[in-house]
């Protein structure tokens, strides 16, 4: 006869209790860009809105990064690090296969009760997250856990490459997810798409670099054309999805954030969903370039932060990048 | 047939790219003379692809450089 195991209990609803951020003190402008490759001001303006982006100091990790992010958001919480019974941090720039950047960032943030792992999703990675958070919280494995977003895109970027030079950039956001008394979190609509892995992958793996001692350091690159396609096609549908699963209207939407990729793909998710112009869409890729994981909470923290869009107002998120992976939901804002 | 596409696709180019429908004619480039660029170009074959029921592949966009080669594209595929 089997023993009878008890399982865990969670709280009927979770919700982000609070946004945290990290911008790099480095402006780079497209004018420092263009010194690299045969390109213009205007040009880049123009195929991707960004008129200037952040990278961070040589020095400056994914994990400095992470852990800044982290801490302010943690302490707009009102929530104790040991408190916290989950780390999860997505991005794709963290130069160590193993360990993990979670489990530094939880032990930087003072968060030593904490499970910790890194989430591999890309782009999409931070929208991963949430739904895995909320899932903890409701499933009771976790009472709180933080997410976050955080790239050093400027490592993994080849400078002379005139495709996605102007492209990405570094940063983090965070947020301190917890017990609700009221739905704050919606289904995640997820999803991949693993027979465009070449849409957005690197030029070459760590060891073929090794051992075919290759002379450009492995860099991101970038099918543009092939990207915009699929986001520009398939992810107001996903949209559409994520707002069916959570029963609300488009109306009835506060903001739109999608992943800060290029503001053309910004401005046609808008048209296709036909999206009224009262309801604010982040823009936030203007001045911070493309964040990858980094670009939803950043982007969150600082709509709210600037008064664009109200705490405990409605917000569909929206993550699609390298894999292709995608992931939406809709969610109470902080 | 082929003056219905040219003219649904002129409506495209239009919400697209803001160019100005009369501007749309056979013999135009969709990146020299319409000053499509890629991305718009990308827009336009997706709004296209939903309006005919065709499937212009990526391999095929690139061969598609005046409003003309769209329109034999789209009439001996759908």
């Amino acid at each position: 006869m089997s023993a009878t195991i008890t399982t865990a209990s969670g709280a009927k609803f979770a919700r982000i209790l609070s946004t945290g951020s990290y911008r790099p003190e480095r402006i780079v402008t497209n004018a420092e860009i263009c010194e690299h490759i045969d390109s213009t001001d205007e040009w880049i303006r123009d195929r991707s809105g960004i008129i200037e982006r952040r990278y961070a100091a040589l020095d400056e990790t994914v994990v400095d990064m992470g852990a800044a992010a982290a801490a302010q958001a943690l302490e707009r919480s009102g929530i104790a690090p040991t408190d916290i019974a989950m780390v999860l941090t997505a991005n794709v720039t963290h130069p160590y296969p193993t360990p993990s950047a979670a489990a530094e960032v939880a032990y930087r943030i003072g968060a030593v009760n904490a499970g910790a792992l890194d989430i591999a999703a890309a782009c999409a990675g931070f929208c991963y997250g949430i739904g895995i958070a909320n899932d903890l919280v409701c499933g009771g494995s976790a009472k709180y856990a933080i997410v976050i977003g955080v790239e050093k895109l400027s490592d993994w970027t080849n400078p002379k490459d005139r495709g996605s030079a102007f492209i990405f950039a570094d940063g983090a956001g965070a947020v301190v997810i917890g017990p609700s008394d009221t739905p704050a979190i919606g289904p995640t609509i997820w999803g991949s798409d693993g027979s465009q892995k070449d849409a957005i992958t690197m030029t070459q793996s760590l060891i073929d670099y090794r051992n075919t001692g290759g002379e450009i350091f492995p860099a991101l690159t970038m099918q543009g054309q092939q990207v915009f396609r699929w986001a520009v096609s398939e992810m107001p549908k996903v949209a559409g999805r994520a707002l069916q699963a959570a029963g609300v209207a488009l109306v009835d939407l506060d903001a739109v954030i999608p992943h800060q990729a290029n503001m053309r793909i910004t401005d046609a998710i808008a048209k296709a969903l036909k999206l009224p112009s009262d309801i604010p869409i982040a823009r936030d890729i203007a001045y911070t370039g493309n964040t990858s994981a980094a670009s939803i909470p950043l982007a969150m923290d600082r709509m709210l932060a600037a008064g664009e869009i109200p705490s405990g107002g409605t917000a569909l998120l929206i993550g699609f990048g390298a894999g292709l992976v995608y992931a939406a939901q809709v969610v109470t804002l902080p | 047939m082929s003056q219905q596409i040219l003219e649904g696709l002129a409506a495209i180019v239009n919400e697209v790219a803001g160019v100005p429908v009369a501007d749309v004619q056979l013999d135009k480039s969709f990146i020299d003379d319409l000053d499509i660029d890629s991305l718009s170009m990308v827009e336009v074959v997706i709004a296209a692809e939903d309006k005919w029921g065709v499937k212009i592949p990526d391999s095929e966009v690139k061969n598609l450089k005046t409003v003309g080669d769209a329109v034999t594209f789209i009439s001996a595929n759908s």
